[in-house]
C-alpha cells in the first residue's frame, strides 16, 4: 500500500490549488478586468444607490408597467433567494390550470391579440429579466392606456430596450423588462 | 428551426470539431510525458508537486494497483468533502451564516461530487457557504473529472501496449491532467464568463428594493398550530453572490455539472447572455470529443478515433432534431387555452430554442447535468431524449473519460457480435477479444441500467418514494426513472420537480452513483490489463475493419439496441403514456 501516502497528499494539495490559488486568481483578474460584471452587474440611481441588477428581473403586475415573464421561485416571484423553476409536467392538471389564469389575468387587463407563450409559462430560473419582443409589444396599448401615453411613444421605447442576437446570430432577441420599467418611470414619473 | 438557429448550430460545430484534432494530439502529448508549450512553467511544479507527494514518476502501475490508487485517492477526497458538510456551519467564507448539512445530505452530496455525478438534493444560494463551493465542491469538479480521463487514458494504453502488465501511473496522468488540461482552459474561460456578467466575488448578498413591492400569501400557523396564510408584503430582495465563474468553468469543463445556484446554468448569473451558453455547451463537449483524438493518436490508427467519434456526432444529431421537433410543437395542451407557440415552460427567453435544446442534449449526451432549461417541463417526447442518451450510459460523447470508455466498452461487445454473425474472429485493434474483455465489457455498459430499473422499481412500491413525485401519473414515473437514470450514471441533472431530499433518495442514490462510477472504472481497468498483456494480431483478410463508416454504423446500432431491450418496458409506461395522453386532451 505505497499509494495512501500520495493519496492523502494529493487530495490536501489540489485542494490548495483548485480551491484555493485558481478561484483566488480568477477573483484578482476579474475583479480588476470587469469590476462591473465580476460584483453582479448593478444598476444604480442618480444618487448612486443600487436599485436592481441588469442580470436579475422582478415581479410586475400593475398595469402601468411592462409585466415580467410568471417565474415559480420559493415563497414569492422573482425572490433571488430561491432559483427555480416549476418543474411542472406538460399534462399536470394543476399547471394547465395555473396557466389558464394566467390567460384570463392578460385578457381581463385588456391584453388583445396573440399572446406569445413566455408571458404565460414560468422560467427556468424563475429570474428571467426578459421577454420577447413580441411579449412587450402585446402589452403596449394596456401600459399606454395606464400612463395616458401615446402608443407609438411607448413603441419607440421598447424599440430603444430590444436587444438583438449577440453578434447578429446567437441566442433570441429579448426585452429586459427592469431596464424597460425603469426608462419608463423616468420618462412619465 | 430559423435560419440564425441553423446558423449559430453549425457554427457552434464547426468551432467544436476544429479543436478536436489539436487539443486531442496536445493531450496525447501530456499523457505520453512528452514536452508541450506549457513545459517551461508547468514543469518545475508538477516536479515538486511529485516530490512533496512521495510520487515516483517513472513507477508504473499494473491494472490493480491503478484501480486501486484511483479507489483511494476518491475515499481521502470523499471523506475530505463530507467532513467539510459536516463543519460548514464553523468553517470561514460563509457571509451568510448557513448551517451544516445534515449527515443524509452531506453523504448524498459528498458520493455525488466524488463520482463526477453532482446531484444536487439542495440548492447552492440558500444552503452552501462561499468556502464549501470553493474549496469542497469546485475542487472535486477538478479531481472527479481528472480521475475520469486518467482511467480513459489507462484504458487506451492498454490496446495501445503489448505483452505488458503495467498502464501507466495514476498519480502522473491525474496530476498531469489537472495541471496541463483542466487548469489552462478552466483559467481562460473562467474570464470570459466573467467578461459576459457572471459573477466572481466574496460579498455578502446584497439587498434592493423592488420597482414594484409585492404582496404574497405566505403560509404560517395560527396560536393553535393550524396552518393559515399571512398577507405579507416585500419591499425589497435580497440577491446572492459569490465566486461563482472559477466554479462554472470547471463545472462545464469537467463535466460535473453541479450548479452554484438552484437554477443552475439558467441562472443569470451563472449563464447571462448567448455567448455565455455557446461558451458553457463547447467547454462540456470539448474533452469528450478531444479524447476521440488523443485515442486515435496513442494507438496509432487515428481513423479509429474519428469513427469513434463519428458515432456519438450522429447520436447527438438524431437526438437534438427530436428534440428540437417536439419543442417547436408546443403543448398542446396549452394551445388549447389560445395560446400558441414554442412550450417556454421552464425556460430562458435570450437563449433561444435551438440554444435550449442544444445545451440539454450536451449535457445529457455527456454526464454532465448542468441545465440550462427545467427538463420535468419538456414535452413528454422532448423529455425522453435527456432521459434517453443518459440511460443509453452517456456515450454520446460522454463524460470526461468515462464517455470514452464506456464507448470502447461497446465498440468491443459491438466487434465480438459482429464477429459471430459473419464467422470471423473477434479483433479489436489487433487484440483478441475473448472470455475476461467480454465480461468486463458487459459489466461496464449494464451496470448502471441494472440499478436504475431496480431502484426505480423499489420506487414505485414504497409510499414514502412515491410521495416525492411532483406530477401525478405517468410523468411521476418518469420524474423517478429519471432520478435514478441520471444518479446511477453519474449525471446529475434532474426532472427536479421530485422532492429528493429524503432519506429514500439521499441513501439509495449514494448506492446507484457509487455502483454506477465505480464497477465499470474498475471493470475496464481489468479488461485494460488484459488487453495489456496481449500480443498484436496484424489485420488480416479475416479482420473486420474497426474504422471505416459500416462499423461505425454497426456500433451506433448495437448502442441503440442494448438501450432499447434495457429501457423500452419502462420508457413506454413513463414519457411515452404521456405523450398518448397529452395527445388524447386528457
Amino acid at each position: 500500500m505505497n499509494d495512501i501516502k500520495p493519496a492523502l497528499l494529493m487530495a490536501v494539495v489540489f485542494t490548495i490549488i483548485c480551491g484555493g490559488i485558481y478561484p483566488a486568481v480568477v477573483t484578482g483578474i476579474a475583479q480588476a478586468v470587469f469590476p462591473k460584471e465580476a460584483t453582479g452587474s448593478f444598476v444604480t440611481d442618480r444618487s448612486g444607490r443600487e436599485i436592481g441588477s441588469a442580470l436579475i428581473g422582478q415581479p410586475f403586475s400593475d398595469p402601468k408597467y411592462f409585466w415580467s415573464r410568471p417565474s415559480a421561485t420559493t415563497d414569492f416571484g422573482y425572490n433571488p433567494m430561491g432559483s427555480g423553476g416549476s418543474n411542472a409536467g406538460p399534462t399536470n392538471p394543476d399547471y394547465l390550470k395555473k396557466v389558464a389564469d394566467r390567460v384570463k389575468a392578460f385578457k381581463d387587463a385588456g391584453v388583445s391579440g396573440e399572446i406569445p407563450t413566455d408571458l404565460i409559462q414560468a422560467s427556468a430560473s424563475g429570474l428571467d429579466p426578459h421577454i420577447s419582443p413580441e411579449a412587450a409589444n402585446v402589452q403596449i396599448p394596456r401600459v399606454a392606456r395606464a400612463r395616458g401615453m401615446k402608443a407609438d411613444e411607448l413603441k419607440r421605447l421598447v424599440s430603444a430596450h430590444a436587444e438583438d442576437r449577440q453578434f447578429g446570430i446567437l441566442g433570441n432577441p429579448r426585452v429586459n423588462v427592469l431596464m424597460l420599467n425603469l426608462a419608463l418611470d423616468r420618462l412619465v414619473p | 428551426m430559423t435560419q440564425y438557429e441553423w446558423l449559430q448550430t453549425i457554427l457552434f460545430l464547426v468551432l467544436l470539431l476544429a479543436a478536436v484534432k489539436p487539443l486531442g494530439a496536445f493531450m496525447a502529448k501530456v499523457f505520453q510525458g512528452e514536452r508541450t508549450m506549457l513545459s517551461p512553467v508547468l514543469a518545475p511544479c508538477e516536479n515538486l508537486l511529485f516530490r512533496v507527494c512521495g510520487v515516483k514518476r517513472d513507477e508504473e502501475m499494473d491494472w490493480k494497483r491503478y484501480a486501486a490508487a484511483v479507489l483511494l485517492f476518491n475515499l481521502a477526497l470523499f471523506v475530505s468533502l463530507f467532513a467539510i458538510l459536516m463543519l460548514q456551519h464553523l468553517l470561514p467564507l460563509n457571509p451568510q451564516k448557513f448551517p451544516a448539512f445534515t449527515w443524509q445530505l452531506a453523504l448524498n452530496t459528498a458520493i455525488s461530487f466524488v463520482t463526477n455525478t453532482n446531484w444536487q438534493a439542495y440548492s447552492g444560494e440558500s444552503a452552501a457557504s462561499y468556502f464549501t463551493q470553493m474549496v469542497g465542491l469546485a475542487v472535486h469538479n477538478f479531481v472527479s473529472a481528472a480521475t475520469g480521463i486518467a482511467v480513459a487514458i489507462a484504458v487506451i494504453r492498454g490496446f495501445a501496449r503489448r505483452r505488458t502488465s503495467m498502464l501507466g501511473n495514476f498519480w502522473v496522468d491525474m496530476t498531469r491532467c489537472t495541471l496541463y488540461v483542466l487548469l489552462p482552459i478552466t483559467l481562460v474561460s473562467a474570464l470570459v464568463l466573467v467578461s459576459q456578467g457572471v459573477t466572481q466575488n466574496f460579498s455578502n448578498y446584497k439587498t434592493v428594493p423592488l420597482v414594484q413591492p409585492i404582496t404574497y400569501d405566505k403560509p404560517t400557523a395560527d396560536a393553535k398550530g393550524n396552518p393559515v396564510t399571512a398577507r405579507v408584503t416585500v419591499k425589497e430582495v435580497t440577491i446572492p453572490m459569490g465566486p461563482v465563474a472559477s466554479q462554472e468553468a470547471i463545472k462545464e469543463l469537467g463535466t460535473n455539472g453541479g450548479g452554484f445556484f438552484n437554477a443552475n446554468s439558467a441562472h443569470p448569473y451563472e449563464n447571462p447572455t448567448p455567448l455565455s451558453h455557446m461558451v458553457e455547451i463547447f467547454l462540456i463537449l470539448l474533452i469528450p470529443f478531444a479524447l476521440t483524438s488523443t485515442f486515435g493518436v496513442m494507438v496509432g490508427n487515428t481513423r479509429q478515433g474519428w469513427a469513434i467519434l463519428g458515432v456519438m456526432v450522429l447520436i447527438m444529431a438524431i437526438s437534438f432534431a427530436v428534440l428540437q421537433g417536439a419543442e417547436t410543437g408546443g403543448n398542446p395542451l396549452v394551445a388549447k387555452l389560445g395560446v400558441h407557440g414554442v412550450n417556454m415552460e421552464g425556460k430562458e427567453v435570450r437563449f433561444g430554442l435551438a440554444g435550449t435544446n442544444l445545451f440539454s442534449v450536451a449535457t445529457t449526451g455527456t454526464s454532465c447535468g448542468a441545465v440550462a432549461t427545467m427538463h420535468d417541463s419538456l414535452t413528454p417526447l422532448g423529455g425522453m431524449i435527456p432521459l434517453g442518451l443518459i440511460l443509453l450510459g452517456e456515450i454520446a460523447p460522454g463524460g470526461v473519460g468515462s464517455g470514452l470508455y464506456t464507448m470502447l466498452a461497446f465498440a468491443v461487445i459491438a466487434v465480438f457480435v459482429a464477429g459471430l454473425m459473419i464467422g470471423r474472429t473477434p479483433e479489436f485493434l489487433g487484440k483478441k477479444i475473448e472470455v475476461c474483455e467480454m465480461w468486463m465489457s458487459i459489466i461496464t455498459v449494464l451496470a448502471a441500467g441494472v440499478v436504475v430499473l431496480i431502484l426505480s422499481g423499489i420506487a414505485m412500491i414504497t409510499p414514502k418514494a412515491v410521495a416525492s413525485m411532483a406530477n401525478p401519473g405517468s410523468h411521476g414515473l418518469s420524474e423517478v426513472l429519471y432520478a435514478f437514470a441520471s444518479m446511477a450514471n453519474n449525471n446529475g441533472s434532474a426532472f427536479a420537480g421530485l422532492s429528493a431530499n429524503v432519506n429514500f433518495y439521499n441513501i439509495l442514490g449514494s448506492l446507484a452513483m457509487l455502483v454506477g462510477r465505480f464497477v465499470p472504472a474498475v471493470a475496464v481497468l481489468a479488461m485494460a490489463g488484459s488487453l495489456a498483456e496481449k500480443k498484436y494480431v496484424p489485420p488480416s483478410l479475416g479482420t473486420l475493419p474497426t474504422d471505416k463508416v459500416p462499423f461505425a454504423l454497426w456500433l451506433t446500432l448495437v448502442i441503440l439496441i442494448v438501450g432499447a431491450l434495457t429501457f423500452f418496458p419502462a420508457l413506454s409506461l413513463g414519457p411515452i403514456v404521456e405523450h398518448l395522453t397529452m395527445l388524447g386532451g386528457k
